[in-house]
């Protein structure tokens, strides 16, 4: 087997072959398959063939083929590739590995992607900056469940162009009526699914067939071989030039008093100086002064450019804020439809505030209960009251602030959002933006005279929610019943929100699971915030179990008012109590998901106040809590 | 098919994109700078995303005491040429130990000085990012890492518990005690380093050039004597017409022979060389999977 032989221009004058590479192409490619189509194999043989593998790695992946390969004595490319010493005893690719070669023409970044089962969220990673997909088949197989799963992924995420390798070709004699076949009715099942435009390779990764060069195994294929095909494909950047201009500002750069520049990487379209732009979501407009750069300013600059702009006025413009050309601004909304690939091992709790980051912008954003979820294998809409790892739903969400987007179908910059768990920050889900929400864009929030001030000070107080948690029996609607009267008799105007009376009315539809449980804490909160408006003094006496739910509240209302009391009893001291014979219930098996017995408690890392209940009295409790509030 | 911009463009609107958004969501970032022919590439990126302001943080070599002499020359010209603070960390406890590849081989000396130093520098300035210039292409289990890749407390690479990286969305935040390693120039080959180098005439150590330097066969390697530390015994080097690949210690990193003295020539050397650019470093040749291993006890 020889590889590429050097472009001869390289030894012959290497100025002029530096200066024919300043012209290179760079295209994206991911490489998705089910388990032993010869994904790995196929990489392998493209770097082999492209010659980015020395004779050093080639004596190494020798060696190692005879000691742990696959092929006898013959080379085994998919070592090259399977990188982590614990993929090499497992024999699987367990992650995205990024791969580099080059032609002549184009620079290539390959996604490897893994196959099997439980690792959708790689291949939707490793799909999310692809130009093109290329989808293996193995000719002996034909169209398995897994290829539709990836196709289907393809396809969700937006990947243009899509090319079939129907692999391994070698093993069923190059015999065209199968190819077709597989052809026939893979192209029947892309069309379903919306994939418009496939071509279809016959190829051997292992032999080098239609690779680089035409194979003489298949006179009756007449498109280009593979690599080929993938150097004429059209850059997704370069499809976004056409589009209107967005700049999402990633930096404000003020070095001085005398430059404010807006620096981010223009998303789509063009910009040049004097052209008008409107920021967003504010509107205000003005026009471009300057495209600055190290190298002196620019003309002109498109997408896919990390470029520094100045602006004519000084407007108000800060990270998160997208700079767009002035007639044709994208839609600013706080609900949309979208649709989520869960990639956390810790299921979708409708309800929780997690974050939304979208281009520059991060935000605090609630999820209801998917709509459904799609089953990948048969595209099917099932009911989910939830999402697990690697499932794809349809949820509607509400961002606590206004986000500049559009849809991804339109733009993966500016519709490709992510959600990060709010205590462990991890990555939990990647999602893409539908539609907004009619309901966002009709209703506005009405503006009233008599303000939440004005409310409050007609009665002599400031609003304020004393939010008391802790474990049932711990106390807490003994001790806001106290703080209650308290502060009753000292003329203040007071509501007691306890969490059994409400679950018999505002609530009564809602459970103890950790979706309902959520829920409820998300209603009391809109509540309480309502009564604050209205300038009241909310007391509130609910488990709350989880961090994230009372930092939601606490997000909800003004700087201040928000004051969490922890009351603090033992678990043991709790159920000893157990006024209500409620541990005894749980303890029995009667009584699933019992806050310290089978679901967790969360204690406040922080709270305004913490209530030892074992040093003080449930009076001398309230005593404390009402002269922290009055001072 | 033709493009608005070619891959070179691509692969720096890529990483100036990285460095900016590490800037705004990070508390204390900071770039590590190893004056190496990568680190150039990244420090140019870097004045390029926050021109006309000077990058806004500062560098950070994490010395061994062993870098060549012309390396030491250069890192201070460079930081200053770019208007950045230069924080230089010397692991205090390989120097009270004497610690050198001489004495106590290459794996000790690198761990000290360079794993543990890094370490050290990081929780001592309270760093909670920090930009490195490897890339993918470097070596196998490289290719799997991230872009903004997590360290757990201690410093610790967990491969199977990073995020997903998905667009350009790169999730940045952290609890204390943990920090981010970000790499902007993660999708950059060798080649295209060493083409970016020349069309932006970036300054590199003068090493990477071919001229006549005193070298010994030392462990396999054609080492430099590039001062009086070396313990030649009797070996007696030789002048040969040599240059570096990859420039680390000096005791550690291995010359090849060349009569490259443009930077085109080296290309020319390089796309029609047979051999891959690790080879010259001591370090990989120690044990297999050493990268991995490496890498998960904190080293870069």
């Amino acid at each position: 087997m020889n590889g590429f032989a050097p472009d001869p221009l390289i030894a012959a004058d290497i100025n002029a072959y530096l200066a024919a590479q300043q012209t290179k192409n760079l295209l994206r490619v991911i490489t998705c398959g089910s388990v032993d189509d010869g994904k790995s194999t196929l990489i392998g043989r493209l770097l082999y063939d492209s010659k980015q593998i020395f004779d050093d790695q080639l004596s190494a992946l020798e060696a190692d083929s005879k000691r742990v390969g696959t092929q006898g004595q013959n080379i085994d490319f998919a070592l090259l590739v399977d990188g982590l010493a614990a993929e090499r005893e497992q024999g699987i690719t367990i992650d995205v590995a990024y791969r580099f070669f080059a032609t002549d023409r184009t620079k290539f970044i390959i996604a490897d992607c893994p196959g099997h089962e439980q690792y959708t969220r790689n291949m939707v990673t490793g799909a999310s900056t692809a130009d093109v997909a290329i989808v293996l088949i193995d000719a002996r197989k034909g169209v398995l469940t897994q290829t539709r799963r990836h196709s289907y992924l393809a396809r969700l995420i937006g990947i243009r162009h899509v090319v079939l390798a129907v692999n391994k070709m070698d093993l069923i004699g190059f015999d065209q009526p199968k190819f077709d076949a597989i052809v026939a009715e893979y192209r029947a099942f892309a069309a379903e699914i919306g994939l418009a435009d496939v071509a279809a390779i016959p190829i051997s990764g292992l032999g080098g067939d239609n690779i680089t060069e035409p194979s003489a195994n298949t006179p009756w294929y007449t498109g280009l071989p593979l690599l080929r095909w993938l150097e004429n494909v059209e850059v997704t950047a370069d499809a976004d030039l056409a589009r209107p201009f967005r700049l999402p500002v990633q930096w404000v750069n003020r070095p001085n008093l005398d430059f404010r520049g807006f620096a981010g990487s223009i998303a789509s379209g063009r910009i040049a100086p004097g052209d008008a732009v409107r920021i967003l979501p504010s509107g205000r407009t003005t026009t471009v002064a300057r495209i600055v750069t190290l190298a002196g300013d620019k003309a002109s600059a498109g997408a896919g450019e990390a470029v520094t702009l100045t602006l004519a006025d000084e407007v108000d413009c800060s990270r998160g804020d997208v700079i767009s050309i002035a007639d044709a601004p994208p839609q600013v909304a706080d609900q949309f439809e979208a649709t989520l690939v869960w990639m956390a091992d810790e299921p979708l709790l409708p309800g929780r505030s997690y974050l939304l980051k979208l281009s520059t912008q991060t935000v605090t954003v609630t999820v209801q209960p998917p709509k459904y979820q799609i089953n990948v294998n048969t595209l099917e809409h099932l009911a989910a009251k939830t999402l697990d790892l690697n499932a794809i739903g349809v949820v509607e969400l509400t961002t606590a602030a206004p986000l500049v987007f559009e849809p991804y179908a339109d733009s993966r910059e500016l519709g490709g959002f992510i959600l990060i768990d709010r205590i462990s920050n991890a990555t939990v889900a990647a999602g893409m933006i539908n539609f907004a929400l009619r309901r966002s864009q009709n209703i506005h929030l009405q503006a009233t005279d008599v303000g939440r001030d004005a409310h409050a000070a007609l009665k002599n107080q400031k609003a304020a929610v004393l939010w008391l948690t802790g474990l049932s029996g711990a106390g807490k609607s003994t001790i806001a019943n106290l703080v209650e009267k308290r502060l009753h008799r000292m003329n203040r105007h007071t509501f007691l929100l306890d969490g059994d009376n409400v679950r018999h009315g505002l609530n009564k539809d809602l459970g103890f699971t950790d979706a309902d449980r959520i829920e409820n804490i998300r209603r009391v909160g809109e509540v309480a915030k309502l009564m604050t408006d209205a300038g009241l003094i909310v007391i509130t006496a609910f488990i709350s179990p989880f961090r994230a739910e009372r930092r939601m509240v606490r997000d909800m209302m003004a700087p201040g008012e928000f004051i969490e009391i922890h009351i603090d009893t033992p678990l043991a001291e709790a159920e000893a109590r157990d006024v209500k014979g409620l541990y005894k219930k749980a303890r029995a098996g009667q009584l699933r998901n019992f806050t310290g017995i089978d679901s967790p408690y969360e204690a406040p890392e922080a709270p305004e106040i913490r209530i030892d209940t074992t040093a003080l009295t449930a009076d001398e409790a309230a005593a404390l809590i009402v002269e922290r509030l009055i001072g | 098919m033709t493009t608005h911009l070619t891959h070179l463009q691509r692969l720096e609107a890529e990483s100036i994109h990285i460095l900016r958004e590490t800037l705004a969501e990070a508390e204390r970032p900071v770039m590590l700078y190893s004056i190496g022919k990568d680190s150039a590439v990244m420090l140019h990126l870097a004045k390029k995303a926050f021109y006309p302001a000077p990058p806004p943080f500062p560098l950070l070599h994490v010395d061994t005491t062993f870098k060549f002499k012309a390396m030491y020359a250069l890192r201070e010209k460079a930081a200053r040429d770019a208007g950045m603070e230069l924080l230089v960390w010397q692991n205090p406890e390989a120097k009270a130990a004497g610690i050198n590849p001489f004495d106590h081989g290459s794996a000790v000396h690198t761990d000290l000085w360079k794993t543990q130093g890094l370490k050290q520098a990081l929780d001592h300035y309270g760093f909670d990012a920090a930009f490195g210039g490897a890339r993918r292409d470097e070596e196998k289990s490289r290719a799997k890492e991230r872009i903004f890749s997590f360290r757990g407390a201690g410093h610790r690479w967990d491969p199977k518990a990073q995020r997903p990286e998905l667009w350009r969305l790169y999730n940045a935040r952290h609890a204390r005690g943990e920090s981010i390693r970000v790499f902007p120039i993660s999708n950059w080959t060798e080649l295209d380093i060493w083409q970016y180098i020349h069309q932006e005439g970036i300054e590199i150590v003068d090493l990477y050039l071919a001229a006549p330097r005193p070298v010994v066969d030392y462990n396999g390697l054609m080492i430099m004597v590039d001062d009086d530390r070396f313990p030649l015994k009797d070996l007696k080097p030789s002048v040969k017409s040599v240059r570096f690949r990859t420039l680390g210690c000096y005791p550690l990193s291995g010359a090849v022979e060349s009569t490259a003295t443009t930077l085109p020539q080296v290309i020319q050397e390089m796309l029609l060389t047979t051999t891959s650019e690790r080879q010259g470093r001591a370090i990989d040749h120690d044990q297999a999977a050493s990268m991995e291993k490496k890498k998960q006890e904190g080293y870069f």
